[in-house]
């Protein structure tokens, strides 16, 4: 029983020092490297630098009867297609309450252009392909005629990286997304999916006049001046139905209605809060943050050993693998170290010491008492933990109600203060005792 | 090395003086929020702007201010940030309610800036916005997030204790919030969500010295049956009383080395701390453990008429 409880311990200690070295930097050896997670604790936008908005959906001007939670996410995704033509590695796209979008976007360092993209409503329109025009001169010397504009199209290729054409297209538009009335994605008789679009009555007969005009051509289909899909009209449509079809792959296919369905939503997107934070700012925090816990470490450390001498040090080591064990679980459980998380760590190391100071003054207390060594050791340890358990509970209760209702960086506090509470019950009470025991039994002495 | 070893405080003693020097700090707080009209809020409560510009050559507020004063933004809040050339420049909610929006009021404030200073001398470090209703969201979840928090400290105090020793421990943290409150309006500091959290983390780290205390009360009602109530309580603080103040000094320099050298954004949390850290322990002392002792008289004498 004892060696296994000593084997949890080393196992706990040495998976927390693996996770923990690539986010303390600490050099180690490239045959190590290797066999090393290799993964950073991850940082929060203020500490490595970006912006984090929170857009509202205004659902207020749909039209009756639309659904407006299937409208937020629809301009969730457009949001998401948006982004992705801005590239931006690893955004975070989600919602937020019925009618919220947060948007997470790291390493930016002007939002300006960002929020245009995002804010813009979705604009479709369907507008004629003019392939008579000299497409060459108009690409190579920007000679384009007047009722003409040069638009490029994206299209994946085989091994879906985007390509961009360009094509001449007239500048009217000929139908707009508010003229659409439902966008479906059906499948034909080799199970290929095509999307289907209907029109209102009105767009309905533009749409007939349109392809009975220009059969033939192509129609363009251009949502935020980008041309998404320009398929060829084949006959005049009357009935306001139509169907795209082609080589869609199921992906694209719904990507075409997603677009389809943005032009026809007439949900405007307002930006709710913004936090922008530059990779200077932050690095400064992460090196004020640093220095802080090493300080506050050291001036501990200091008064724990003087004033609990050999003890002093074994709550010293506590802490330090305390500490240790707090980076490790927040690396492996991928939670985000933000400012505050940092200030939480630091309060983690003033608050997880009060564990062993209850023991020891305990242990002291026994000692008046005429009790021996190993049993104030035991009464010490005992006694005390129910005090820590308790006070730890209420401070994790705080904690958790933080989390629930507070927002972005502040969640990383009560995160980083949790765990770190929970890990010091580990080092504070398990770990101490047993190195205290071993030390007790080995050499009969108890120094407090 | 000790510190403290059978002490022999009568803390009870002199506890009326102590409620009487609270409720006269509290009451005043109150009063001058009251005057003040609440509390100094910051961006992420009442709506409005930040900007942490960052210059090439440190600039003089003053210059930054009359540099403002060409887009009538001279009334904005201007702070420096030590340790860098960084000027915090803060608008009020209604100057960016116009049309442009707030990206209007940064184009804004960077042609000014760069008339004043010249292009690429200077660039935009940081900047938060907070719309009206993410701000009204905000102090309503803050205002849910204390009071949650709190029944659930009640809830487990009454499950593992007795129901008077959860209403007595409430009845501290409502103190320690409303002292470190009233200590934020007398110095007209922000509220943010940051010392919100500092409040939060004060109310579980002193709710952590009453439950030391009161642990020990409980330990000696077993023990002594025989000593009356006030007794007991004097022992008990005075028992735990090494365990409190080293407690207490161990966070206590952690939290002064995060008002040092915590950079901005931290050492306002730190203040509260170092602050709520004194406040806590003394109400866990002088509020938490004497109401235990009212709380017995006062339902006696109602039984006795």
């Amino acid at each position: 029983m004892k060696n296994f409880k000593l084997f949890a311990i080393i196992l706990i200690i040495a998976t927390s020092v693996f996770y923990a070295m690539p986010t303390a930097n600490i050099f180690f050896p490239d045959i190590l490297a290797k066999y090393l997670p290799g993964k950073k604790v991850n940082l929060g936008l203020d500490l490595q630098g970006g912006t984090h908005l929170v857009l509202s959906v205004d659902t207020s001007k749909l039209p009756a009867g639309s659904n407006a939670d299937d409208a937020v996410e629809v301009v969730k995704e457009i949001i998401r297609n948006r982004i992705d033509q801005f590239g931006v590695a690893e955004p975070v796209i989600q919602r937020q309450g019925t009618n919220q979008i947060i948007v997470e976007l790291p390493g930016i360092k002007d939002s300006a252009r960002a929020k245009q993209l995002i804010g813009r409503t979705a604009m479709l329109e369907f507008r004629l392909v003019d392939e008579q025009a000299d497409l060459q001169s108009a690409i190579n010397k920007n000679q384009i005629p007047d009722n003409l504009e040069l638009l490029s199209m994206e299209h994946l290729d085989e091994n879906k990286n985007i390509t961009r054409s360009q094509l001449l297209i007239e500048k009217e538009a000929k139908l707009t997304g508010k003229y659409l009335k439902e966008v479906q994605i059906k499948f034909g008789e080799f199970n290929e999916p095509r999307v289907t679009i209907a029109f209102n009555e009105e767009g309905g007969k533009i749409f007939s006049n349109v392809t009975g005009d220009n059969v033939g051509r192509r129609l363009a289909i251009v949502l935020d001046g980008v041309i998404k899909s320009a398929p060829v009209i084949r006959e005049m449509i009357p009935s306001g139905n139509a169907e795209i079809s082609g080589s869609f792959t199921m992906e694209e296919a719904q990507d075409l209605s997603i677009v389809l369905r943005a032009g026809s939503l007439p949900a405007p997107v307002k930006i709710e809060q913004e936090q922008t934070i530059g990779p200077s700012l932050g690095s400064d925090s992460i090196k004020s943050g640093v220095m802080c816990g090493i300080l506050s470490l050291a001036v501990i450390w200091l008064f724990i050993l003087v004033y609990y001498k050999f003890s002093g040090l074994i709550a010293n080591l506590a802490l330090l693998i305390n500490v240790i064990v707090l980076i490790a679980a927040m690396t492996m459980i991928k939670a985000t170290l933000t400012l505050p998380g940092i200030a939480g760590i630091i309060l983690t190391i003033g608050m997880s010491i009060d564990a062993n100071i209850l023991v020891f003054e305990r242990i002291r207390e026994e000692l008046r008492q005429g009790k021996s060594n190993r049993k104030a050791i035991e009464n010490g340890y005992h006694k005390a933990f129910i005090t820590v358990l308790d006070s730890n509970i209420t401070t994790i209760i705080s904690a958790v109600f933080l989390y629930y209702f507070g927002s972005g960086s502040i969640r990383g506090f009560a995160v980083s203060l949790t765990i770190g509470l929970l890990a010091s019950m580990f080092t504070a009470i398990t770990l101490s005792r047993v190195l205290q025991e071993t030390y007790e039994k080995s050499t009969s002495k108890l120094s407090i | 090395m000790e510190f403290f070893r059978n002490t022999h405080f009568d803390f009870v003693k002199f506890r009326y003086i102590a409620i009487t020097c609270s409720l006269i700090l509290i009451c005043s707080g109150l009063i001058s929020m009251a005057i003040k009209g609440g509390l100094r809020m910051g961006v992420d409560f009442k709506g409005g702007i930040l900007m942490q510009v960052s210059f090439n050559k440190a600039p003089s507020i003053e210059e930054v201010r009359s540099a403002l004063k060409t887009i009538n933004l001279q009334e904005s809040i201007i702070q420096e940030v030590s340790g860098r050339n960084d000027l915090i420049i803060r608008v009020e909610k209604d100057k960016t309610a116009g049309e442009s929006g707030y990206e209007g009021i940064k184009q804004q404030v960077t042609k000014a800036l760069e008339d004043k200073y010249g292009k690429d001398s200077f660039r935009f470090e940081r900047l938060e916005y907070v719309g009206p209703v993410v701000g009204k969201d905000m102090v309503e979840k803050s205002v849910l997030a204390t009071i949650f928090s709190f029944l659930g400290i009640i809830i487990y105090l009454s499950f593992r204790f007795e129901f008077k020793y959860g209403v007595a421990a409430i009845i501290a943290l409502v103190h320690d919030v409303l002292t470190t409150l009233a200590l934020f309006s007398f110095l007209n500091k922000e509220f943010t969500p940051t010392i919100l959290a500092a409040i939060l983390t004060l109310v579980g780290y002193s709710v952590n010295d009453t439950i030391v205390v009161y642990d020990r009360i409980r330990e000696n009602v077993h023990l002594h049956s025989k000593e009356g109530l006030p007794d007991l309580v004097n022992n008990s603080v005075n028992e735990t009383l090494s365990r409190t103040v080293i407690t207490s000094l161990t966070t206590f320099f952690s939290v002064t080395v995060l008002f040092f050298f915590g950079g901005p954004v931290i050492h306002d949390f730190a203040f509260a701390m170092m602050f709520g850290i004194v406040t806590g322990t003394y109400s866990s002392i002088y509020i938490a453990a004497p109401i235990l002792i009212d709380w017995d008289r006062f339902l006696l004498k109602k039984k006795v008429s």
